[in-house]
């Protein structure tokens, strides 16, 4: 497997036919480990960091965490590569920006990637399409079973595994859910959710996670407590207490649109499809909005002619380096915004 | 009761009273000695009361050690002071190095909580303790904790001390 296949096709996680994926895009787990004997990442000199990336690429390429792994390496991968990677959730900004020694293993359906020399030592993750957190975590539970046969984990009995980030220590566990919620937004209860968020101790983010904004209707909530509460515990309040919470309030003001605004929704809707099959040049940000508010439309049966998955892989390829890969060579400005506009138009035209 | 602290002259708002081989003792203190020498955080108005008595009980288990806010980690180098301001540690032992100073900061991001739940490693880890232990401590403070949530003081010292059998 090269990275170039990656360009061609969506990854397992964006079929988009999971449970309740009419809201739930995703579910994400990641794991955090360092290896005993190592300093963290901060004290190590450059040629422990080099051992370390060594010791760790061998450890996970010897685990059969997938049919199938590629490892890139970072430190070797041209730029557009490394955001490449970030445009598909399969390495973080920070660890695209970084320097010195640092890869990322990836499984076949790249629903598995784990980081190597990032924050920490390793941080492993598993990506799934709509509402299955109980069976990420029987994966990445499993393979990081698989890791610890080779590697040694540093682990304290009072603190758990231990983390360059005392925030994260403990489980070193981060369960992310990212929700598409464009009717709450449109109905102006978006509040709601921050506050049920914040009521049970989690954060809400962008699409990106750490630091970045929701754009698009987009909202990722993860836990932030790590420390005294098992894994099952989180996943199972996040399963059965926080996620259908706020699915409830998306599904009870889309009902209200439908219902009392049928003429603003549809033509929000439509607005979008119109636009999106006519305009000459896209701006990635209104790419986003407009695709978010198609989304909402195909879910609530108000636009049939497209599927949801030609929409999950519009949002994924019309991203900057995407559409590089594709055109085959470096684009930016106007020039950029008209190939995506031609990508968009050619899709929805083929549906 | 106007007593005063038994550590300083403050005004003691604190009254503790300890069964220690059969002797009662009587403890008077003040608001700060109470956190600083017992491990009461009695200043925190959210502090549940079941997480407030289960660190309480928890640290009569374990010896006191030593504030460590000038030092720094002997085996990575870190001080304290860079920690605070780059917010990451150096390497495993500054958990243990650090652990005095560490403990409110993971209280605050973590609700309160101080000790691990959860997965194990079930091999040997780089602390030299039996997996197979720490696993039984895990369980034995959540134990723990449920027995203070129930309030049944009896069986939650009865585990403190099995607690403190199995840190050796």
């Amino acid at each position: 497997m090269k990275l170039t296949d990656l360009t061609t096709r969506a990854g397992e996680w964006l079929r988009g036919n999971g449970p309740m994926s009419e809201i739930v895009i995703s579910s994400r787990i990641r794991l955090a480990r360092n290896v005993s004997g190592y300093h963290f990442l901060t004290k190590c000199t450059r040629h422990q960091r080099t051992n370390l990336e060594h010791k760790v690429r061998d450890a996970v390429l010897g685990a059969s965490i997938s049919p199938k792994t590629l490892y890139v390496d970072l430190q070797e991968a041209p730029e557009i590569d490394r955001q490449l990677l970030v445009e598909r959730h399969l390495i973080s900004k920070p660890h695209a920006a970084a320097e010195g020694a640092r890869g990322v293993a990836i499984g076949e359906s790249e629903s598995v990637s784990i980081m190597v020399n990032e924050e920490d030592h390793l941080r492993l993750q598993v990506l799934r399409s709509g509402l299955q957190l109980e069976e990420a975590w029987e994966e990445i539970n499993d393979i990081d079973n698989k890791l610890e046969s080779t590697l040694d984990f540093a682990f304290h009995p009072r603190f758990g595994y231990l983390t360059a980030c005392p925030t994260n220590v403990g489980t070193g566990i981060r369960v992310s859910v990212m929700l598409h919620l464009p009717a709450l937004k449109l109905t102006g209860e978006i509040e709601k959710v921050f506050r049920a968020a914040k009521d049970m101790r989690l954060a809400v983010r962008g699409l990106y996670g750490e630091g970045t904004e929701a754009t698009g209707d987009f909202y990722q909530i993860s836990n932030q407590t790590t420390l005294g509460k098992a894994e099952e515990e989180i996943i199972s309040d996040f399963k059965n207490v926080v996620i259908p919470k706020i699915i409830d309030y998306e599904h009870h003001a889309r009902r209200t649109l439908l219902n009392d605004r049928t003429a603003a929704l549809d033509d929000k809707v439509f607005r979008a499809l119109g636009v999106l099959r006519s305009a000459r040049l896209m701006a990635s940000e209104e790419t986003l909005f407009l695709l978010s508010h198609l989304r909402m439309g195909i879910n609530m049966g108000r636009v049939k002619d497209i599927d949801i998955r030609t929409i999950n892989e519009l949002f994924l390829m019309t991203q900057p380096a995407h559409l590089q890969k594709l055109m085959g060579k470096k684009i930016d400005g106007d020039i950029r915004r008209a190939a995506r506009a031609e990508f968009i138009r050619q899709r929805l035209s083929a549906n | 009761m106007n007593k005063k602290c038994d550590h300083c002259k403050n005004p003691a708002t604190v009254h503790l009273t300890e069964i220690k081989g059969g002797k009662k003792v009587e403890k008077h203190l003040c608001q700060q000695c109470a956190e600083q020498q017992e491990g009461i955080p009695v200043n925190k108005a959210h502090t549940p009361i079941n997480e407030l008595l289960t660190n309480f009980v928890l640290a009569h288990s374990q010896g006191t050690k030593e504030l460590t806010t000038n030092q720094t980690c002997e085996h990575c180098g870190l001080p304290w002071a860079e920690f605070k301001q780059g917010g990451l540690l150096g390497c495993e032992h500054d958990y243990t190095q650090f652990e005095k100073d560490l403990t409110p900061l993971l209280q605050r991001a973590h609700e309160g909580a101080t000790h691990h739940l959860g997965k194990v490693p079930a091999r040997r880890g780089g602390s030299g303790v039996p997996m197979k232990r720490q696993a039984d401590l895990a369980r034995l403070r959540n134990d723990l904790q449920k027995a203070v949530e129930g309030e049944d003081y009896e069986r939650a010292a009865k585990i403190r001390d099995q607690i403190k059998t199995a840190e050796g």
